[in-house]
C-alpha cells in the first residue's frame, strides 16, 4: 500500500494527466529532492522556487487568476504565517470582486507534530486557516483520501488549503487506490526516486484511475453507540487507536474522520451526536480560538437539550511552542493517553 | 519643494509648427493622450466631490498621475487571456483605467458603493478597480502584494509563450515591503526570467512620511540593478516621455521575455487620500504642463481644452446623478460569492 506521500505525488500526477494540472510549485519540491517528504517526486510541471513564501502564494494567487490550475507547497505549515494577508486575500478575491475573479489554487503544507520537530517543524495551522472565510480547508488522514481530497482540491474552483499531517506522510494505507500496484514493492521501485544520482531517473506511473473524496464530506471511521469522536489529520489515527482499545473493553465509540475542515460536514456530526449524547472533539492546534471550539459551540447551540455529557475540546495546550524533548512534545499536542482518560470521563459523566 | 518631482522633461523641445513631422508623437497621438487626461482628472475631481459631498465613505485616486497612467493604458494589450497584458493595478491607476476604456459611470458607482457597481458590488472603496475581462487583477488595499501576484500572471505568461507581458503598479514607499524584493527576485531568475514590466510611481510621499527620510537608494528603480534587470527612470509628470519610453521597454519586455524596472516621477495633487483633506497641493500639474506645450505647438487652443474640460465635468456629474438613484447592496447579499457559483459558505447552513 501508498504512503500519503506517494499518494499525493499520485494524485498530483493524475491531475497533470487529465485534470490540466500545470504547475506544482515551492521550495526544493522539484528535481532532485521531490519535496522535503518526497511528496512531488518525479512530477513533470514541479519546479524548484526562490526561498520565499510570500512569493510562492503571490506567484499561486497569479498563476490562478490567469486560470490556470496549481499547486504550490510552503515546505512546513510552520513557514506559512508571513503569507497569512496573501492567503486572506486570495479567500477574499471571489467575494470582493463580487463574484468576478476566481482564484482556483491549492496550497499544500505538512501540518502538525508528531515528527519531533521542535517549535518551528510542529505547529498546526488548521485553527488559523478557519479563520480564512472563502477557503476551503482539507486534511487527510489516510493515504487514499490524500489521493481523493487532492484530486477535488486541484478541481475545485475556489482555494483550497491542503494540510497533509507530517506525521502520516510516511504511514501506508489499509485500501488501494485504484490503479495501485497491490505489492508495495513494485510502486516503490516504479515511483520512488533512487538514493544518489538521479538525474536520469523517471518514474513509471501506475495506470491510475480517477478517484475523489468531495470537499465538506466526512467518513465514520469507527461505528459506536456511546460517544462520538470528531477528529481530523493525524490526532484522527490516535481517536482509532483509543476506540479500538475501549471496544476491546466492550464499549463501542463512534469516530468521525471530518476530512475538511471547512466547509465541515455538521449533518454526519450531528446524527452521530443525536445517536451517542456525547461528543469529543479532538485536534492537534493550540486550544484558545481552537476550530474544535466552534463545533462544540454550535454542539450546544443546537444539540443541548440531547446531550448527556458536557462537550469536550481535546487540542494541544495553550503554550507558544512545542518543545523537542518527547516528554515536552507529548505534554502538549494529545497522545492516546490523555485521549482516552478524556474519553473515559466522558463516558463516566452523568447528567 | 520637498516632494516636487524635479526632472527635466526630455521631450520638452519639440518644434513650434503645427503638424510637423519633427513632433515627438503624432498629433492624433497627442490629442488622444492630452482628452484621456483631461476624462481622468474630470473624473477624479468628481469622486473628490462626490467624498466632500457626504456620499461616498473615503477617496483615494489618482489625480497627477494622468501623464503615465493615461500612456500606460493606451499602451496595455486589453484582453482577456495569457495573449494579453495583466494589469495589476493599485488606488491611484483611474487614468490607466480611463485609457483602457473604462467608463467614468463604473468609477462612480464604486465610490459610491452601489449594488450597480461592476468591480466589487458596494463593498470596496474607491478605485479598488476589477475587470477580469480586461485582465485586470483586483486592486486591493495591503500595500505591495500586487508585485507578488503579478510574479504568477507573468509566470503563466512565460510559460504559454504568447506576446501577453504582466505589467504591475504601486508606490514608491510601498517598495520596502518584500514583496517588492520578491518581484525583483522571481522576475530575474537566471533562465527563467518573467515578461514583467514592474514600476514605481515614486510621489516621494507614503502617506505623511517622505521619501528621502526613509531610503538610501537614489531611485527605487536601482534596486533592479543587483538583478540584472533593465532599469528606467522617467519624468511621470511628462506624458510624452511616458508614452514613448513605456513603449519602447514594453516592446523590450514582449520581445527579450524579461523584467524591466521603471520608476516614474510624478506628483500628487489632492495628498494622499480623503483622510487628509484631499485638497490641491502646490505641486506641478502634468495636463497644465502638457497644455502648455500643446498649446505652444499649436495643435490646440486655451478655448478647446477648456471645452474639452467642461465636457467631460458634466458628463461625471451625469453620471454621479444617475448612479444615486441606483440601487444599494442588499443586506443579505453578504452571503453571495463566498464561494464559487455561489456555493453556500454559511456554516449555519452546512
Ligand atoms: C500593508 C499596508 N500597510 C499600511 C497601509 C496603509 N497605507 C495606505 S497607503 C499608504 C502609503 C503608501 O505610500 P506609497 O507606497 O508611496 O504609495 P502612494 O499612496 O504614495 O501612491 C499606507 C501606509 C496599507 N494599506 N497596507
Amino acid at each position: 500500500m501508498a504512503n500519503m506521500a506517494q499518494a499525493i505525488r499520485m494524485a498530483l500526477h493524475f491531475a497533470e494527466e487529465n485534470l490540466e494540472l500545470k504547475d506544482v510549485f515551492g521550495e526544493d519540491v522539484g528535481a532532485p529532492l521531490g519535496g522535503v517528504f518526497t511528496a512531488t517526486q518525479g512530477i513533470k510541471s514541479a519546479w524548484n522556487t526562490p526561498l520565499d513564501e510570500r512569493g510562492i502564494i503571490g506567484c499561486a494567487m497569479g498563476v490562478a487568476m490567469a486560470g490556470d490550475r496549481c499547486v504550490a507547497e510552503i515546505q512546513f505549515a510552520d513557514y506559512i504565517f508571513n503569507t497569512i494577508d496573501l492567503l486572506k486575500m486570495a479567500g477574499n478575491t471571489l467575494w470582493a470582486t463580487n463574484g468576478k475573479q476566481e482564484l482556483p489554487m491549492v496550497v499544500m503544507t505538512p501540518n502538525g507534530a508528531g515528527i519531533r520537530g521542535s517549535l518551528y517543524h510542529s505547529h498546526s495551522f488548521d485553527a488559523h486557516a478557519s479563520r480564512m472565510p472563502g477557503w476551503k480547508i482539507v486534511v487527510p488522514s489516510t493515504p487514499l483520501d490524500a489521493y481523493g481530497l487532492m484530486l477535488s482540491a486541484i478541481e475545485d474552483p475556489n482555494p483550497v488549503m491542503y494540510l497533509n499531517p507530517k506525521a502520516l506522510m510516511r504511514v501506508r494505507g489499509e485500501e488501494l487506490i485504484p490503479g495501485e500496484p497491490a505489492d508495495e514493492k513494485e510502486l516503490k521501485s516504479m515511483i520512488d526516486a533512487p538514493i544518489g544520482d538521479r538525474s536520469k531517473w523517471k518514474p513509471k506511473w501506475p495506470k491510475l484511475e480517477d478517484y475523489r473524496v468531495p470537499i465538506g464530506k466526512g467518513k465514520v471511521t469507527r461505528e459506536g453507540t456511546r460517544a462520538t469522536m470528531v477528529s481530523y489529520g493525524r490526532t484522527l489515527i490516535v481517536c482509532n487507536q483509543v476506540a479500538d482499545k475501549l471496544k476491546a473493553e466492550g464499549i463501542d465509540v463512534e469516530v468521525i474522520d471530518l476530512r475538511s475542515v471547512y466547509p465541515y460536514d455538521w449533518q454526519l456530526i450531528k446524527s452521530s451526536i443525536r445517536k451517542t449524547g456525547r461528543v469529543m472533539f479532538v485536534n492537534e492546534d493550540t486550544e484558545v480560538t481552537n476550530f474544535a471550539e466552534h463545533l462544540a459551540y454550535r454542539t450546544t447551540q443546537e444539540l443541548f437539550y440531547e446531550l448527556m455529557a458536557r462537550p469536550r475540546v481535546v487540542a494541544a495546550k495553550n503554550v507558544p511552542g512545542i518543545g523537542l524533548h518527547p516528554n515536552l512534545e507529548d505534554n502538549t499536542v494529545p497522545q492516546p493517553p490523555r485521549v482516552e482518560a478524556e474519553l473515559r470521563e466522558l463516558l463516566a459523566e452523568t447528567p | 519643494m520637498e516632494s516636487m518631482p524635479n526632472i527635466e522633461s526630455k521631450t520638452k523641445t519639440a518644434p513650434k509648427q503645427k503638424g510637423s513631422k519633427d513632433l515627438p508623437l503624432p498629433k492624433e497621438k497627442l490629442l488622444q493622450i492630452h482628452n484621456l487626461m483631461v476624462k481622468a482628472r474630470s473624473l477624479e475631481e468628481r469622486l473628490i466631490k462626490i467624498y466632500k459631498a457626504g456620499d461616498a465613505f473615503f477617496w483615494i485616486g489618482g489625480p497627477g498621475e494622468e501623464a503615465f497612467g493615461v500612456t500606460l493604458g493606451m499602451l496595455a494589450d486589453k484582453g482577456k487571456g495569457h495573449d494579453h497584458d495583466w494589469m495589476h493595478l493599485h488606488y491611484r491607476c483611474t487614468p490607466t483605467l480611463i485609457a483602457m476604456g473604462m467608463p467614468m459611470g463604473d468609477s462612480i458607482r464604486l465610490i459610491m458603493n452601489k449594488a450597480t457597481d461592476v468591480s466589487t458590488g458596494g463593498r470596496n472603496f474607491a478605485n479598488h478597480y476589477s475587470y477580469p475581462e480586461w485582465n485586470v487583477a483586483p486592486v486591493t488595499s495591503p500595500i505591495e502584494v500586487q508585485y507578488s501576484t503579478a510574479i504568477g500572471t507573468a509566470w503563466a505568461q512565460r510559460r504559454a509563450g504568447g506576446k501577453g507581458i504582466s505589467v504591475v503598479t504601486g508606490g514608491d514607499a510601498g517598495t520596502a515591503e518584500g514583496d517588492f524584493a520578491s518581484c525583483l527576485i522571481w522576475a530575474s531568475r537566471p533562465g527563467n526570467e518573467l515578461p514583467l514590466l514592474i514600476t514605481v510611481q515614486n510621489n516621494k510621499w507614503g502617506i505623511s512620511t517622505n521619501y528621502d527620510s526613509q531610503h538610501g537608494e537614489k531611485h527605487t528603480s536601482d534596486r533592479g540593478k543587483a538583478f540584472n534587470i533593465r532599469t528606467e527612470v522617467i519624468n511621470g509628470n511628462d506624458p510624452i516621455e511616458s508614452y514613448l519610453k513605456l513603449k519602447e521597454v514594453m516592446e523590450y519586455i514582449r520581445q527579450e521575455k524579461k523584467p524591466v524596472v521603471l520608476e516614474a516621477q510624478l506628483s500628487r495633487l489632492y495628498g494622499h487620500s480623503s483622510a487628509d483633506g484631499a485638497n490641491r497641493r502646490d505641486e506641478p500639474c502634468c495636463i497644465e504642463l502638457f497644455e502648455k506645450r500643446l498649446i505652444e505647438w499649436g495643435l490646440i487652443t486655451r478655448k478647446e481644452c477648456d471645452d474639452i474640460k467642461k465636457a467631460y465635468d458634466a458628463e461625471a456629474r451625469a453620471e454621479m446623478e444617475a448612479a444615486r438613484n441606483e440601487p444599494d447592496p442588499e443586506a443579505d447579499s453578504i452571503w453571495d460569492n463566498v464561494y464559487v457559483d455561489n456555493e453556500n459558505g454559511d456554516w449555519r447552513k452546512f
